[in-house]
């Protein structure tokens, strides 16, 4: 065990956990935070994925060591001041089946256009291709990406 | 008018102080579970005007949340704002709770509509009352009844405790969909907000005071059981507890955490009575269908004598793995055991099997075991089994206290139930001009409710009325099911049996189209140019709906506009769950393997509900079937299934996914399923279009095996 400080969406937390600890289980099991999910336990559905320092990460597969002081954003972060552009998106375009594997996905998408304001499908699929989903929900959440850049023509 | 019969309605009154309720039978349709003719829905209005439906059907993803309110707020002229879906749990009260087989719209329509008229008369009843004036002079719009003579309008609270008080119609009219204000529009779903916040509370999500998790090591033998376990090393892992068997074949690492439960189970060390199946393999599984497709079957359906006809004989023979329904969020289930009674909280598409096997494996009366459903990540029919709910139950017990079970995607790839393996054997006999006047298409797959030890009338698994109907009216026809054993856990996966009967039927129609030298397209329509009803057990297809889908996915497809170089095409139809499809798909070979740029899906499953809940249906279930024409398989070597995680199945995504283009019929006629009938025809469509771009056939799946 050992005491490991992060931020987690802006506000500092202490936990005592071993450090080996997947940043997934201290998000939902010890931080409360159930919105990330557990999807493969090996970084292979993206259905965990957070921003550490800003990048996306599959936090099913990143000890909560490596994190230690550093800026972790989860899906109840990212919209800290009302609806992200991307959630509006989401819901506008009709996106969730299950729902499930949703919060990852936002969280990749969110990523993208954190760098890349404008992207080309080319470049959302790059972004969203380490993201699984059983609904087969990829086309509108490629359409909710456009809508949220704004820039629906883009291709 | 339409007459109400006991069995639908059940009866309405005031609920203390709750307003008006009326209580309706949902019937499954299907034959998941004996009917019992017991209210299992509720429709409730509260003077504050809030109008509640308490429903007994699972919310997977398939937006029943948010079309079963619709169709009843139809007949109840409803403001929709004002309406509420209510998770109904397992419960004695309740008729048969189980969803699954595309039944949840096609089941409740009738049902929901009347119930949704016969408040929407009492409440007009009521109304007429209290201002002393005709029914006939009342309206009902968007949750008030209106009197327009006198410009005076109460809204429905207004009028819940009289209306309550009021006999019950013996019958009620119902809207004519010309007349539809919300069936049949794109209202949005209701859940989704709560999903992109990430408050949508999962089974994996569910916490209560005290819990612990469990992870179970289980036997990876097929049928295996524990022999001794050593749990030295899983104690000295911080946060585990209890370490112990649970049922035979299982042992339980409880823990503070997720984590320290899978550390535990990491380092336990379990020692297996691998049983009758550690030889077992999937050559050897092949080989037993072929051995049981010596035998005569039973069938299906049979029109004619297909082998007296004579002329150029063609056979084919196609085979298909098994496969593994892999939704998102892995098993689960939160349980909570004291004494005598039992709680659970269940991602579940069979609450009351859960309640049934929790009773019998922990001791108790079914009405001593609560359970709670829950969201569920994905179904796809993985979640009509009750195994985590027992896991769960059975632990709770073991360590008195609350507890999580959760598998991990290795777990519920490995010890989960599969889509059955099959070999189809289909031989044609062509006229002169190409076409079939003779087919035969023997099934030869397991029962997967024969396994279960469920009822397999006459040799016939129970699902394949449903799901194995003919598509054409050949003269002479014959599909034949011969019913195959393997001891490999079997379940229902989206659209069932429906997936081998329309890719070996399919292809080999292509196959025939090609043998004719004729288009594959206009061959299909030909097989379908006569008018004719095709009963099929308890279901009449008929060929003009068929051939309207086929033509209408051609139209979209511009089938008779040449491709550009490089691309290729193929079609499928097929019909299940009562529903009508045909599918055109485009694709250009890539070093030799299959892209599909394009898909055109039409679809004739009477009124839409909801059409952006259509499109999500129909373009979930390409995705869906795509991954299981392309890659999807499971296989067995030494009695433990092969495959563990997303690298070695693996589910299509984003690069790999095409544009698919969903149109739909319209249609007066009563809705039909949506939820499994595109699956089946992505397969052979792919296949089709490969061999158009190749002249190779693929008679075995996964394409890229």
């Amino acid at each position: 065990m050992a005491d490991i400080t992060l931020r987690v969406n802006g506000s500092e937390k202490k936990v005592s956990v071993s450090p080996e600890t997947p940043l997934l289980w201290v998000l939902r099991d010890t931080l409360e935070l159930p919105g990330t999910k557990f999807g493969c336990g090996a970084g292979l559905c993206g259905a965990c994925t957070v921003h550490v320092d800003g990048n996306p990460i599959r936090s099913c597969s990143t000890p909560v060591s490596q994190v230690a002081g550093k800026s972790v954003t989860t899906i109840e972060g990212l919209g800290a001041n009302g609806l992200h552009l991307l959630q509006q998106a989401w819901i506008a375009e009709e996106v969730p089946q299950c729902g499930y594997c949703q919060t990852g996905q936002i969280m990749s998408a969110a990523a993208l256009l954190a760098k890349t304001p404008n992207p080309t499908d080319d470049q959302i699929t790059q972004a969203m291709n380490g993201n699984l989903c059983r609904c087969g929900t990829y086309e509108r959440i490629r359409k909710a990406i456009h809508r949220a850049a704004g820039n629906g023509g883009a291709r | 008018m339409s007459p109400l019969s006991r069995r639908e309605f059940v009866g309405a009154g005031i609920a203390a102080g709750a307003g008006l309720v009326i209580g309706f039978y949902l019937p499954h349709g299907n034959r998941f579970r004996k009917e019992s003719f017991s209210p299992n829905a509720y429709l409730r209005i509260a003077p504050d005007n809030k109008v509640t439906i308490v429903v007994a059907r699972s919310e997977m993803g398939q937006g029943i949340r948010t079309a079963l309110p619709m169709i009843l707020a139809e007949e109840l002229e409803a403001d929709w704002k004002q309406i509420e879906i209510e998770q109904a749990g397992a419960s004695t009260l309740f008729g048969d709770q189980t969803t699954g087989g595309s039944a949840s719209i096609r089941s409740t329509w009738d049902p929901m509509r009347k119930a949704g008229a016969i408040a929407r008369e009492m409440l007009i009843s009521a109304a007429a009352l209290t201002w002393s004036v005709p029914r006939s002079a009342c309206v009902a719009e968007s949750g008030h009844i209106k009197h327009a003579a006198s410009n005076r309008s109460l809204s429905y609270g207004d009028l819940v405790d009289k209306a309550a008080a009021l006999p019950i119609p013996s019958d009620v009219t119902l809207k004519q969909s010309k007349d539809y204000k919300i069936v049949g529009q794109r209202l949005a779903r209701v859940d989704s907000p709560a999903k992109v916040k990430g408050e949508a509370v999962f089974g994996i999500d569910l916490r209560i005071p005290g819990m612990k998790y469990a992870v179970l090591s289980r036997c990876p033998v097929i049928g295996g059981k524990v022999s001794g376990f050593d749990d030295k090393e899983s104690k000295k892992i911080s946060g585990v507890g209890y370490v112990g068997k649970i049922g035979d074949s299982a042992v339980a690492v409880v823990a503070d955490s997720v984590w320290s439960a899978m550390e535990g189970r990491r380092t336990l060390n379990v020692s297996w009575d691998e049983g009758a199946n550690k030889d077992l393999n999937t050559a050897g599984v092949m080989a037993s269908l072929k051995q049981a497709a010596t035998k005569k079957g039973v069938n299906l359906y049979s029109a004619g004598e297909p082998a007296k006809v004579s002329g150029r004989h063609i056979s084919a023979e196609y085979s298909l793995p098994f496969m593994a329904h892999a939704p998102m969020e892995p098993g689960n289930c939160t349980a909570y055991f004291e004494g005598t009674k039992c709680e659970l909280w269940a991602p579940t598409q069979v609450p009351q099997d859960c309640r049934d096997s929790v009773a019998t494996a922990t001791g108790l009366d079914p009405d001593q075991v609560k359970v709670n459903v829950t969201l569920m990540g994905g179904g796809f029919g993985r979640r009509l089994e009750h195994d985590y709910a027992v896991e769960a139950a059975l632990v709770s017990k073991a360590i008195n206290g609350p507890v999580k079970v959760l598998w991990t995607r290795e777990d519920d790839m490995r010890s989960s139930t599969y889509r059955p393996t099959s070999l189809h054997q289909l031989s044609a006999t062509l006229d002169g001009s190409g076409l079939p006047v003779g087919l035969s298409h023997r099934i030869i797959a397991p029962s997967i409710s024969g396994q279960k030890g469920q009822p397999v009338p006459n040799g016939v698994d129970p699902d394949l009325p449903d799901e194995a109907g003919p598509v054409y009216g050949i003269p002479n026809y014959l599909i034949e099911y011969v019913l195959a054993e393997t001891p490999v856990p079997l379940g229902w996966m989206r659209s069932v049996y429906a997936l081998q009967a329309a890719f070996a039927l399919e292809s080999f129609i292509d196959e025939l189209a090609v043998a004719a030298g004729k288009d594959p397209l206009k061959y299909r329509l030909q097989l379908l140019a006569k008018d004719q009803d095709l009963t099929y057990f308890t279901t009449t297809w008929h060929t003009t709906r068929m051939r309207g889908v086929l033509q209408l996915a051609a139209e979209k497809a511009g089938w008779d506009k040449p491709l550009p170089a490089g691309r290729y095409r193929g079609v499928a139809c097929f019909g299940c769950f009562a529903s009508y499809m045909a599918e055109v798909v485009e694709i250009t070979m890539e070093n030799e393997q299959p892209r599909v740029h394009r898909v055109v899906a039409a679809v004739d499953c009477g009124q839409v509900v909801n059409p952006s809940i259509l499109e999500q249906q129909i373009q979930g279930g390409i995705v869906y079937g795509l991954s299981n024409a392309l890659r999807a398989k499971i296989t067995i070597e030494k009695g433990r299934v092969v495959q563990g995680n997303f690298d070695d199945y693996a589910p299509l995504r984003m690069d790999e996914t095409p544009a698919v283009e969903v149109y739909a019929v319209p249609s007066p006629e009563a809705p039909t399923g949506i939820g499994e009938p595109s699956v089946p025809p992505i397969a052979p469509a792919l296949c089709n279009a490969i061999y158009a771009a190749t002249k190779k056939r693929i008679r075995a799946l996964p394409i890229l095996s």
